[in-house]
């Protein structure tokens, strides 16, 4: 009794405190939703209660388990293809990002470093007006009778029209535009702190500055580079909101596949399914890159 | 300038060839701050040339603008005859050896001295048989695969003198080279690194604030102050002959006596001071009743209890602190004027030598060449 007192007055104490809030928001925001949604996966529908799913077979109890959805993701072309589009888009996005991020992120942190702060600063400005606004401003520059296609017109440079709109151009733009700073800012973060000495090590030993930039600075920066592409590319698969206002009919995304099951369908263990797998795609990659990244981390 | 007799000559040697030199080179930074003023300076082939002076004397930009990160605001630089001045750090057969070592963290010993090698396009059989040899000169081979992370600070500081001789550089620059390792470890990978330099035989220029680290290493010495030299010579010319008060507080310790001449003659001065009057044996080129200091290093006092015989050379005092360093002992004694005079015996036996306590009343005498006599 006494230990029991003593246990948990040492739960209450600040340390325990402190690690355990984040730890207790996790448990019941994320891991219990996640197995809630994996139960209704695995169920016919979605009122199927735990107890339903378990029955008594000579006093052994038998999970009784509905791999039908999966079964049917994996036969349907469909959702295969949707799966490896937005795999696709999200790799490009990512791609794109780290092609404009890199350079942006260096130059900023070779910035002097009283105007750093302002550089940063209007990185994040953009996150000041609404996400569905910013995408749906987009709207308004692609359109064919938008902004773009009017100045394009009335300067004859066109004739006709561009169509820049609902389709993989539009989407991979809006995506590109609002994932940009997460990729920025790791890699600020990590480029900033840099020893300027390795790279004057380098041409000390006759490396150019292009090659002083290649052999040294991208490789030391690499755990930068993998937590912006990270931050980028998994919320990137599953974006709903820019495919549903930018993409079109042919760019197919599973967050509007989720969305439909969910909602259009209201097939619930169907789009929990759809949301395990999605999940499951996204875990792979990121656990051989956290891999990668703490093996990175160690050799430091 | 300097007063003493010109006992050692020039120590330049006037036979060999200059690698280096610098011509009146001045840096100015953000336009007001000058870091190096108008200083010239030849390195000879096969020397080391030891840069000394506190933070912020201008030696390391001084060495930063000889390895090309630095361009000077005036001034050029020569190597072998050649203007490098404008080339940049990349294309100058110069390497250097960086303060904290600078060791690429994501390579190899192997790749890290393998760096400079694969820059020059050798061919692949060349670079490895360079670096195992290099590997083999800084007794690295064990540890080729290593990162650096995985090294001890003597192993690092090893691997990045092989690094920097690899190229087998005309000019190698060293930036405090000992700085991050402790004193034991100092005093023999200090002996290491000079035999591996004089085994390969390249010139050196190293910086660094430690006295005793150019004393030992270098065969010439720049002693550096905001921005320019005060004095360029051999250790012990600099130590035993300082041109100014500021060489001579700067190198060691020193017991400074401000006084004025009253005898002026060819072979000998007499400089009377407020504690005592000193006989100089040798002539300046000052003159009489000219307000002079004289320097006299603790290490050429002898304390007595007895009162020293004649009137010149001696004081007496009062001592007020022993400080014990183990192999020798500095006392410091207060004359009747209030200044205190440090004095350092050497422990030859066991028991402390001259019997000194707190308090006691003790003799200071010298001989009378151990002074130098300073106008500046």
């Amino acid at each position: 009794m006494n230990k029991l007192t003593r246990y948990f007055q040492g739960l209450f104490q600040g340390n325990k405190l402190v690690i355990g809030i984040p730890y207790g928001w996790f448990i019941l925001l994320v891991a219990i939703p996640l197995l809630i949604v994996l139960k209704i996966s695995l169920s016919e529908m979605e009122a199927t209660s735990v107890s339903n799913m378990v029955s008594w077979t000579k006093g052994l109890p038998t999970l009784k388990l509905n791999f039908a959805n999966y079964q049917f993701i994996f036969s349907d072309a469909l959702y295969v293809k949707t799966y490896i589009s937005s795999i696709k888009y999200a790799l490009i996005t990512t791609l794109i990002c780290l092609a404009i991020g890199y350079p942006f992120a260096y130059f900023m942190a070779r910035a002097p470093k009283h105007i750093q702060p302002t550089l940063l600063m209007l990185i994040m400005l953009p996150f000041w007006t609404s996400f569905l606004l910013r995408i749906y401003a987009w709207k308004t520059l692609l359109v064919s009778n938008g902004v773009i296609n009017n100045v394009l017109l009335s300067m004859h440079i066109i004739n006709e029209p561009l169509v820049m709109m609902n389709n993989s151009f539009s989407l991979v733009i809006g995506m590109v535009y609002s994932y940009l700073p997460f990729m920025i800012l790791p890699l600020y973060a990590n480029l900033s702190k840099l020893d300027i000495r390795y790279l004057e090590a380098a041409a000390d030993l006759g490396a150019s500055p292009f090659k002083a930039f290649w052999l040294i600075t991208v490789p030391l920066s690499k755990a930068g580079i993998i937590a912006g592409s990270m931050l980028v590319f998994i919320p990137a698969v599953g974006e709903f909101v820019i495919p549903e206002l930018l993409g079109g009919p042919d760019t197919l995304m599973i967050g509007r596949v989720l969305w439909d099951e969910f909602f259009s369908n209201n097939d619930w263990p169907m789009a929990a399914s759809v949301a395990v797998v999605m999940i499951a795609l996204i875990l792979v990659p990121m656990a051989i890159l956290n891999r990668a990244e703490a093996s990175l981390e160690e050799a430091k | 300038m300097a007063t003493a007799p010109k006992s050692h000559t020039d120590s330049k040697p006037a036979e060999k060839e200059v690698l280096l030199r610098v011509e009146g080179v001045t840096k100015i930074y953000d336009g007001t701050v000058k870091a190096v003023d108008d200083v010239s300076l030849d390195v000879m082939k096969g020397e080391i040339f030891g840069l000394l002076g506190g933070s912020g004397c201008g030696k390391s930009t001084l060495l930063r603008m000889m390895a090309g990160f630095e361009k000077p605001t005036k001034g050029n630089i020569y190597l072998a005859g050649q203007d490098i001045t404008n080339i940049p750090a990349y294309q100058r057969p110069i390497n250097m050896m960086f303060q904290s070592y600078a060791l690429f963290p994501h390579l190899t010993v192997w790749e890290n001295i393998a760096f400079g090698l694969k820059r020059d396009h050798l061919p692949k059989e060349q670079i490895a048989s360079r670096v195992e040899a290099m590997l083999k000169l800084a007794q690295l081979t064990k540890y080729a695969q290593r990162k650096p992370h995985q090294l001890s600070g003597g192993q690092q500081q090893r691997v990045a003198l092989a690094r920097s001789l690899a190229k087998s550089p005309q000019l190698l620059l060293l930036d405090e080279p000992l700085g991050a390792l402790d004193k034991k470890l100092r005093e023999t990978t200090q002996l290491e690194l000079v035999n591996i330099i004089e085994e390969v035989g390249v010139t050196c220029v190293l910086v660094t604030h430690d006295q005793e680290e150019a004393m030992t290493m270098a065969s010439r010495i720049a002693v550096m102050s905001e921005g320019y030299f005060q004095q360029i010579g051999a250790p012990d010319e600099i130590y035993e002959t300082p041109n100014s008060r500021s060489v001579a507080d700067f190198i060691g310790n020193v017991n400074m006596f401000e006084g004025v001449v009253i005898v002026d003659e060819p072979d000998h001065v007499i400089v009377k001071c407020d504690e005592c009057t000193h006989y100089v044996g040798h002539g300046i080129t000052g003159n009489l009743g000219m307000a002079v200091g004289v320097a006299l290093r603790p290490e050429k006092i002898m304390l007595s209890k007895e009162k020293p015989k004649g009137e010149y050379n001696w004081c007496e005092g009062e001592v007020v602190e022993i400080v014990y360093f183990g192999d020798h002992t500095t006392y410091h004694l207060k004359t009747k004027t209030g200044k205190v005079i440090k004095a350092q015996e050497i422990n030859n036996t066991r028991d402390l030598s001259c019997g000194l306590t707190w308090g006691d009343h003790a003799y200071m005498h010298w001989n009378d060449l151990a002074m130098i006599v300073l106008t500046h």
